[in-house]
């Protein structure tokens, strides 16, 4: 991809596998991308896919049996895979950090808001004293819309509601002012409103404090709205990325051109019938030789089900991975056989 | 679909109330206003949708119209026969009706018996209704179902654990259309789906429906699936029911604040027309249901709330043909 040394994060054919008892599971097998600062990249996929195992390795918190087995991970010129436990956590909160779906699996139930927003800055920033600490919460929580601060600082996490438990999560991963936050699903359990509410929020704290973003999510709606660039994942493998209008205007990849037209949506005409993607998901645990879209795939070829096709540009920062970019090439091979 | 309208299910002034157990016994009993007097009118063969955010009694009304739920009060009325008055005391007994109103849910792994093969759970509403004669027959009817909803044969005897989301929720399916019904609440039968499955499904609801002359009942929070699948689409807020109109109509054209808001913050796929529209957004949360504001529920965050609204509970009327909307304005 572009080799230009202003990326803050540039991933390498990344390889994650999870060492089950029924065999290995190639969660994520080989993807490459760099996200430049102040940039927001949408990862968009199906459950399975490998979206959230690839960021839980950038943050390092892939549990066991995960593990990464092959690639490279640079955050600003550094290795990430080559951290110690200590730098890790240096780099966590301090570099990157993570918003999750559920704010209750982040947030501890027996600790005031409060107490858990000064412990992040504490634990990352020696320089605090305690006061000032409280302070800081205190700003950040009015900085992500939440009303009557001094107070609600005091109370704790079920005293809120989703959506402002979901406010309180993103002040905390931003407390220290991180350069990378990787958002999980964020909106995915909130309500429409709500959703509108934090994807406003997100929008206006990227601007303010530049941060980059990976937004991970299997809504395209969403992805339209608040990312520069977009990733499509399907079975551990990134089948598209590019611009998001060049995705979503001219997608390549007919997993892509599938997810769009099999998506009703609120600005068609007339009621035409959705076309959906047939079949289901793959094993992850069998996966086929060839393309892994293949099975399901419309355009399918011989080469599509013998061989992994690579991901080619297609057009400026918009890549593809499918045969029917060759096809011209092929149709003499098929000719043949 | 159907243009002769007529009416299949009518809902008069449904309420249900659930109440909560309080700390202390001397205190008034409380009780959350789940579904606050709803009307309306489910014609034969149409798809009713109906949408709102997560606690506005969308599912409670699906329910309570089937009576999974007994009603507080109200009316419901099913092909002309009152099935539930409260104010005649009328409450019939339910098990013939079950054989014409089905439900789906939206959790298929929840709402499958784990011990329990393909087969049988769809097999034992076939029992309970006495539908087949002879073990053949049952056979040959529950490989029909299955095979309607895109299932094998050989599927009837494994077990739903080794079926994936969108298979079980095919399973779901089959088990509603057992008995043959006529109307069907699917509660929002597709947002525990993968995306790309969401649409196999969507596509099988209507083609059942064609073929079967099925009436939907159709919940679901995600309202670009609702605008697609439905004839007409009703909004609730917080209990009540604050607009009603034909599905285009009610998207191009929305009335009710709320309707407008919701509309707004629909995530669209197409990067350059979600980032061009203005987005109304929604002060604060849902006021909780245990004790909604007074007037209109929906003022404490309308932008235009006066002091009518404040004190006045709008009626659903009937602003333009077939448009109804609850608000004073």
């Amino acid at each position: 991809m572009e080799k230009d040394n202003k990326n803050l994060l540039e991933i390498k054919d990344l390889k994650v596998s999870f060492f089950t008892p029924a065999g290995e599971v190639k969660a994520v097998n080989g993807i490459s991308y760099s996200l430049g600062y102040n940039e927001v990249m949408g990862i968009v996929g199906e459950s399975g896919s490998g979206k959230s195992v690839e960021a839980y390795s950038v943050i390092g918190l892939l549990q066991s049996p995960g593990k990464v087995v092959g690639g490279s991970i640079t955050f600003e010129g550094e290795n990430v895979l080559d951290f110690t436990e200590e730098q890790m956590r240096q780099f966590r909160g301090n570099k990157v950090s993570m918003i999750f779906q559920n704010p209750m699996t982040c947030l501890n139930p027996v600790y005031t808001i409060g107490n858990q927003l000064i412990e992040a800055l504490m634990c990352h920033d020696k320089g605090y004293t305690r006061e000032a600490a409280r302070k800081r919460a205190i700003e950040m929580l009015e900085l992500v819309g939440i009303n009557n601060a001094e107070k609600r600082i005091d109370q704790y996490p079920h005293e809120f509601s989703g959506g402002m438990r979901q406010r309180a999560m993103i002040a905390m991963a931003l407390i220290c002012e991180p350069k990378l936050l990787i958002a999980d699903e964020p909106t995915t359990a909130l309500d429409v409103t709500i959703q509108a509410q934090i994807l406003e929020l997100m929008k206006d704290l990227q601007h303010k404090a530049n941060t980059s973003i990976i937004f991970i999510t299997h809504n395209l709606g969403v992805v339209a709205e608040i990312c520069d660039r977009v990733s499509v994942m399907y079975a551990g493998h990134i089948v598209e990325q590019g611009d998001v209008n060049d995705v979503f205007y001219d997608p390549q990849h007919p997993y892509t051109r599938g997810l769009l037209s099999s998506t009703p949506r609120m600005d068609e005409v007339t009621r035409e019938r959705l076309v959906p993607i047939e079949g289901t998901p793959i094993d992850l645990l069998n996966p086929p030789t060839g393309c892994n879209f293949g099975p399901r795939c419309k355009h399918c070829m011989k080469i599509c089900l013998r061989e992994k096709p690579p991901l080619v540009e297609v057009g400026e920062r918009h890549y593809s991975a499918c045969w029917l970019h060759f096809k011209k090439e092929d149709e003499q091979e098929e000719a043949e056989t | 679909m159907s243009s002769e309208r007529t009416p299949l299910i009518q809902v008069e002034n449904l309420r249900k109330y659930f109440p909560v157990k309080g700390t202390n016994p001397f205190e008034k009993k409380k009780y959350v206003q789940a579904v606050e007097s709803v009307s309306c009118t489910i014609y034969r063969g149409e798809t009713l949708g109906i949408v709102g955010e997560s606690g506005c009694g969308k599912t409670t009304f699906g329910r309570t119209v089937l009576r999974l739920y007994e009603p507080t009060s109200g009316r419901i009325v099913y092909d002309g026969v009152p099935i539930y008055d409260s104010e005649k005391k009328i409450s019939v007994n339910m098990l013939p009706y079950r054989r014409k109103m089905q439900i789906i849910f939206q959790d298929p792994s929840a709402s499958l018996d784990p011990r329990m093969t393909v087969g049988e759970i769809v097999g034992e509403a076939l029992d309970i209704h006495r539908l087949c004669r002879g073990k053949k027959e049952r056979a040959e009817r529950i490989n029909e179902l299955l095979n309607k909803v895109g299932l094998n044969t050989e599927h009837a005897n494994r077990f739903p654990h080794e079926f994936s989301g969108g298979q079980q929720q095919r399973v779901g399916i089959a088990r509603a259309l057992a008995v043959d019904p006529e109307f069907i609440v699917c509660d929002e039968p597709i947002s525990a789906l993968d995306v790309s499955i969401q649409s196999q499904v969507v596509n099988m609801l209507e083609d059942l429906q064609n073929e079967n002359h099925l009436t939907y009942l159709f919940i679901a929070h995600d309202i670009s699936v609702v605008r697609h699948i439905s004839n007409r689409i009703g909004v609730m807020y917080l209990g009540q029911m604050v607009e009603l109109a034909d599905s285009y109509e009610l998207c191009s054209q929305p009335v009710h604040p709320y309707t407008k808001t919701l509309l707004s913050a629909v995530p669209l796929p197409d990067p350059v027309k979600s980032r061009a529209r203005q987005r109304i957004l929604l002060e604060g949360e849902i006021p909780s249901p245990l004790n909604p504001p007074k007037g209109c529920r929906f003022h404490t965050r309308c932008p235009y709330a006066t002091d009518r609204c404040r004190e006045e509970t709008p009626q659903l009327r009937e602003q333009a043909p077939g448009h109804f909307v609850a608000c004073h304005l």
